[in-house]
């Protein structure tokens, strides 16, 4: 912005703030100490006449800042949206006047937080432009979806369906993967009570019958490089031939391989040909195609026993910790195989814990009853052969005692292990100019981080499992079916829709330079001031998205389409020379600085609190609506996400003689709800590291605090802020008040 | 209003010498005053109750309340069938319920019923009294003859167990049904609302069988209602009414306790409010005596 | 072992849980259990059953035939129906319990001394006789029901309450001399002849 900064203060009187605080003050603060050029009050600021009074000061005045000194940042967005200029909120509704009792005590320290409040939205004015549409940006409409199982080929029907060309990408000769190996599905329609067709053919028929699909057969990736809106990816046959395309964005959908039953020799598998897992049954059935399952040898099975959690919801060596979630539905349909071809044969589901999940798994659970297979709840120690018999021993968990069952045929229901390449944390990176394609990973992402997406947990994908599923730690890369988590047909068809569209709308964002979820829209990207920057490597491996390479030089190249605007990267600089347009050090840093500081015999402590914009700054507004009160002293500003939290600003608030910092975040960790996934975790380990900082000014370590805060603790929130207040009082104020 | 009539099913505790004798005088010193018609139906049998399940098949159970059924049908067609006793009306209603789901069932019991020339097609409504008088009278519609209101007496409603599950009255709540507590409210008395063991059960048959057992149930019934503050239980059912009443003595006597509560039906508790006198109203029927309510009814 | 009892077992010797389906009131219902304990915890005479109604019915998918039609859990059952109120699967426990005490009895594997098996019984046989129950012979029975000696000693511990409800007029010895009944006896009697016969014919059909 070539133009010269103009700030235009607007101080409104509404909801009760006219009544509360001299807005008269304010708008001379607002000129006097943070230098704006304009400062204007009303007292209905997001009215139509408001709206105007700032519009006209835009097109009149050349105002080209907007400092809206009224409510919460996140309240009235669509009244104060205006073009080309930049604009700040200062927030004394929630922030000041609802946290605050109306006292004649409380009135001094109420106005005060309406004048620091309304000199640091001015302050933060100054320090903010109008980002621009990266360069970067391109629009790539084809859609890559890698796996042609069912959930692979239902994500590039409906990608095809919604007008996107697809490149379906399958390792092996064939469509269809494990859903084509089954003989019957589990029923997706009310009654719930019939198994249906897998539905795999009608999918085939609809992927050839389809102009937009391209579909690559026996064949792999063998680099994948670039951005969302302008991948680029060889697909490599196995005769070694490689084409090369680009895409917009890419659909992960590699599945699941079946848990190794060999490493059950307990419950007699390897050691009876009559021992097959739930995949085998279903190949027999296949092969029997409606007329009796016979065993391998083809005598007749009159007798089932299906062994639920073999291998699995164990924690003993080599099993499986989790739970597969289709198993226990899988073990009913493939007992319904026998029933529905002839009701004697007896079927028993041996389980510890029936799990039966889905709109349709209690009927399913009730169909099952009703065509007589019956369901015990045991545990099964051992599966002892003796030449063609087999004898299941269990302890009956409801009549408490060891019993046994002998039967034709046992079923173990064995988990699903995520076909999830290679687990980028345990390999190590290729050095950049070295990278070289290696045949177990899945992408071979020529990214700096690694070649495969980062796993969660046992192997899956990190899906942001708990708020926003698809959402995986590569832009522009969504996970879906059970490579992100155990899954069945049904959940992964829903769950292949979902990533369909995620995958639609990175490819418009990326066209139009936008940031993905959480911050779609955002056109900021960060900006690097090459000749600041010391080659440390921080910013490349804390970025929870793996959006950062290095060049051939070893500084950091920023792919903008692969950000996504957390500013992680900001606070890991240690020098910083990372910065977005809207969101920088000095944007924040700034505000904390304009702050008025009370000399020490004012008894006016202040604290300042980083709270993340995502969950603990609207918990704080929402206890502000509920009237929950917290202290005066506390300065709070809202900031992208705890990860882009900088030492530096915890360093100033100290030198400029703030008493406590109060850093808000998500939770982090295996269940973490950090909308940047590894933002808030980060944060933490770098806030662990200010006691140094904190003993070189000797000052007490209380007086800095870093706290998990989800959105639903609106009690908690205020009451972190008014623990710090109480530790000042008890420890003192700081020395540092000059 | 006109006169209401109903195809009316006693039950045997309910005939003269019997243990519920009481309840019918004042079921009909009630009906009197609201002017209800019971035509009885003619020749009518024990519904076999649900004890009798260990002698009785479930055809020959069926088979009794049916012949009830096809009498009534003949006698006293179009009218709802009503019963007093909690063990009819479930016998009778389970039976009428059970022909008309089961086509098999419906067959095979008229075939039986065939053998004393009799059809059954389970076509009228099977009603608790307690249901009659609160469906087709409404709780204002019998507050409007209470001439004496039972002013100052605590009573627990007792509904215990037939006459609540499995069918319910009023769509009330099986764990917590109000309409006890609302009857005893409009004839003037003062409900206990929290009445802990308002729907447990007596024991039933089992208090012959199993007296020890039973009682055990019934103590915690009767001592409930005195720690709630009640001087009063109030039953819709004869058999809860019985053996919450008559073991007072011999619980007394095993746990050291001094039971000494009376134990009255909602119909008397009505007639009285209604102006009846005391015997009108079976008070002398008691074996504990209801002081209070003879008091009110002398005056 | 009666000779309906041995041709039970000749048939379902595969499956206890049809032979239930086949023969016992509501037993096509015993497979729909899910487990969940709710009619064990909801029994009134829960303390007193050796086997709740969860385990019955475990037991009998598990094939324990005798151990479950020689229980004298059932018998527990007041009738209560608390348990079908709360089943969250809709099982008509009681039913199912009166349908087990009945089939087991009629197999004369019933424990022969429970006490509600020989009150029920007496019931029956008491109400059967004249159509309607006669309460003072009923309770006489009941009083004599384990012999003489016992029974003086039962009806000397209820004089009591046999007084107390002859002076309520609740009592009558009129009945000891007739009593009430229906007047076509014959009809009610040649109605439950028939309906016992129909059953029997079923059970027939089963051992077929």
């Amino acid at each position: 912005m070539a133009d010269e900064i103009k700030i235009g203060a607007y101080i409104c009187q509404g909801c009760g703030i006219g009544d509360r605080v001299d807005t008269a003050q304010m708008a001379q603060v607002a000129q006097r100490d943070a230098k704006a050029s304009i400062a204007r009050e009303h007292e209905f600021l997001c009215n139509a006449e408001g709206v105007k009074m700032i519009q006209d000061d835009i097109d009149n005045e050349g105002v080209n800042r907007v400092a809206i000194v009224a409510c919460s940042r996140r309240a009235k967005t669509e009244a104060f949206n205006f073009q080309n200029v930049a604009i700040t909120r200062g927030n004394i509704r929630e922030g000041v006047i609802w946290v605050r009792p109306d006292t004649d005590e409380a009135r001094e320290t109420t106005q005060d937080m309406a004048d620091d409040y309304t000199r640091m939205a001015v302050a933060e004015c100054k320090y903010i432009g109008v980002p621009d549409n990266s360069e970067e940006a391109q629009y790539n409409r084809t859609i890559m979806v890698v796996g042609g199982g069912i959930s692979g080929m239902t994500a590039a029907t409906e990608a095809a369906k919604a007008g996107y060309p697809v490149h379906l990408i399958e390792k092996t000769g064939a469509l269809g993967g494990a859903a084509a190996k089954s003989w019957k599905r589990i029923p997706q329609k009310s009654p719930y009570r019939d198994l249906e067709d897998t539905g795999v053919a009608e999918l085939i028929s609809e992927i050839e019958a389809s102009d937009k699909i391209t579909v690559h057969l026996n064949s792999t990736l063998t680099k994948t490089s670039g951005a969302p809106g302008r991948f680029s990816a060889d697909i490599t046959t196995e005769s070694g031939s490689t084409t090369t395309e680009n895409f917009g964005a890419i659909i992960q959908a590699s599945g699941y391989s079946e848990y190794d039953a060999n490493q059950l020799p307990e419950l007699g598998y390897g050691k009876s040909p009559n021992v097959v897992t739930q995949a085998e049954l279903d190949a027999m059935a296949l092969e029997a195609n409606g007329g009796p399952i016979k065993t391998k040898d083809g005598k007749d099975i009159n007798s089932v026993a299906f062994v639920q959690c073999a291998g699995q919801r164990s924690e003993k060596e080599g099993h499986l910790s989790y739970c597969s979630g289709h198993c226990c539905m899988s073990s009913v349909k493939q007992a319904m195989y026998f029933k529905d071809q002839n009701p004697a044969v007896d079927t028993n589901v041996i389980y510890t814990d029936l799990r039966m999940p889905g709109a349709g798994g209690e009927d399913f659970y009730r169909g099952g009853q009703e065509k007589g297979v019956t369901f015990t709840k045991g545990s099964v120690s051992e599966v002892v052969t003796s030449g063609s018999e087999l004898e299941v021993k269990f302890k009956d968990l409801i009549l408490n005692e060891d019993t046994s069952e002998k039967v034709d045929l046992v079923v173990l229901a064995t988990g699903q292990v995520a076909n999830s390449g290679l687990n980028i944390d345990e390999v190590g990176q290729d050095e950049p100019g070295e990278w070289q394609s290696n045949p177990e990973s899945i992408l071979n992402l020529s990214y700096r981080q690694g070649k495969d997406m980062p796993q969660l947990t046992k192997g899956f994908n990190d899906s942001h499992f708990i708020c926003f599923p698809y959402e995986t730690r590569r832009t522009g890369i969504y996970a879906c079916g059970p490579v992100r988590r155990p899954m069945d047909m049904q959940q992964a068809i829903e769950d292949a829709a979902g990533a369909t569209m995620k995958a639609i709308q990175a490819v418009e964002n990326a066209g139009k330079g936008r940031a993905a979820h959480p911050r779609a829209g955002d056109l900021s990207y960060p900006i690097f001031r090459r000749e600041g920057c010391t080659q440390c490597k921080r910013c490349t491996v804390e970025c929870p998205f793996g959006a950062i390479d290095e060049d051939e030089q070893r500084f950091p190249q920023f792919n903008e389409a692969r950000c996504r605007r957390c500013g992680t990267c900001m606070g890991a600089c240690p020098v910083r020379v990372i910065s977005f347009e809207n969101y920088s050090v000095d944007s924040v840093g700034q505000q904390l600085k304009i702050v008025d500081i009370p000399d020490e015999f004012e008894e006016k402590p202040r604290i300042l609190a980083l709270a993340c914009e995502n969950d603990a700054y609207p918990a704080l507004d929402m206890a502000a609506m509920n009237k929950v009160e917290y202290s005066a002293f506390v300065r709070i500003i809202p900031i992208r996400c705890l990860g882009s939290t900088n030492l530096i600003w915890i360093t100033d608030a100290l030198n400029s003689g703030y008493d406590g910092v109060v850093l808000m975040g998500c939770q982090k960790g295996e269940n973490y709800q950090c909308h940047f996934v590894r933002g808030s975790e980060i944060a933490h380990v770098r806030m662990s590291k200010v006691d140094d900082t904190l003993q070189s000014l000797s000052l007490e370590p209380e007086r800095v605090s870093v706290h998990e805060v989800a959105i639903t603790d609106i009690e908690r929130a205020p009451q972190i802020i008014n623990e710090m207040a109480e530790t000042i009082e008890n420890i003192g104020m700081s020395p540092f008040k000059f | 209003m006109a006169k209401k009539e109903y195809s009316f099913y006693p039950g045997c505790s309910s005939q003269k010498g019997a243990s519920g004798s009481n309840y019918q005088v004042s079921v009909d010193a009630m009906c009197d005053v609201l002017d209800i018609q019971l035509n009885d139906i003619p020749d009518w049998n024990c519904c076999s109750a649900s004890i009798g399940y260990a002698g009785g098949g479930e055809l020959p159970r069926l088979a009794l309340s049916a012949r009830n059924l096809a009498l009534s049908e003949e006698a006293n067609p179009g009218q709802d069938v009503v019963a007093t006793c909690a063990a009819c009306w479930l016998a009778t209603r389970e039976t009428k319920d059970r022909l008309l789901d089961n086509g098999g069932l419906m067959k095979e019991t008229n075939e039986a019923l065939s053998a004393a020339g009799l059809k059954v097609e389970a076509n009228q409504n099977v009603r608790h009294m307690v249901e009659v008088l609160i469906e087709d009278f409404g709780y204002e519609g019998l507050g409007q003859h209470v001439k004496k209101p039972l002013e100052g007496i605590k009573i627990a409603g007792y509904v215990g167990c037939q006459t609540n599950r499995p069918f319910g009255i009023d769509g009330e709540s099986f764990e917590n049904p109000m309409y006890l507590d609302k009857l005893v409210e409009t004839m003037g008395a003062e409900p206990i609302t929290n009445y802990d063991k308002k729907v447990s059960c007596c024991g039933g048959a089992l208090a012959f069988s199993e007296p020890e057992k039973s009682q055990a149930l019934i103590k915690d019934i009767i001592e409930s209602a005195y720690d709630s503050g009640a001087e009063m239980i109030a039953t819709p059912c004869p058999v809860c009414q019985m053996n919450v009443e008559v073991y007072q003595d011999q619980i007394n006597a095993k746990y050291k306790t001094k039971f000494d509560i009376p134990v009255v039906y909602y119909s008397q508790l009505m007639s009285v409010a209604y102006g009846k006198s005391g015997k009108e109203a079976g008070l002398d029927g008691q074996v504990i005596r209801a002081k209070k309510l003879e008091e009110i009814a002398s005056k | 072992m009666s000779n309906l009892n041995q041709a039970m077992v000749e048939k379902y010797r595969n499956s206890f849980l049809q032979e239930v389906q086949a023969n016992v009131e509501e037993g096509d219902w015993v497979k729909m259990c899910m487990q969940c304990g709710v009619c064990a915890g909801s029994c009134p005479m829960g303390p007193y059953w050796e086997h709740p109604p969860q385990e019955i019915f475990m037991m009998i998918r598990a094939g324990k035939r005798e151990e479950v039609l020689s229980s004298d859990s059932m018998w527990m059952c007041t009738s209560c129906y608390n348990c079908i109120a709360r089943c969250p699967r809709g099982l008509p426990i009681t039913h199912i319990m009166h349908g087990l005490a009945h089939y087991a009895d009629r197999l004369g594997l019933a424990p022969k001394e429970q006490p509600t098996r020989k009150f029920a019984n007496k019931f029956w046989d008491n109400l059967t006789k004249k159509g309607r129950v006669n309460e003072l012979k009923l309770g006489l029975a009941l009083y004599f029901m384990n012999g003489f000696f016992e029974g003086i000693k039962v009806a000397l511990a209820n004089q009591k309450l046999g007084l107390n409800m002859l002076k309520a007029k609740r009592m009558s010895i009129a009945e000891m001399f007739g009593g009430h009944g229906v007047k076509d006896s014959n009809g009610l009697h040649a109605i439950l002849k028939k309906a016992r016969e129909i059953e029997l014919a079923k059970a027939d059909e089963f051992k077929g």
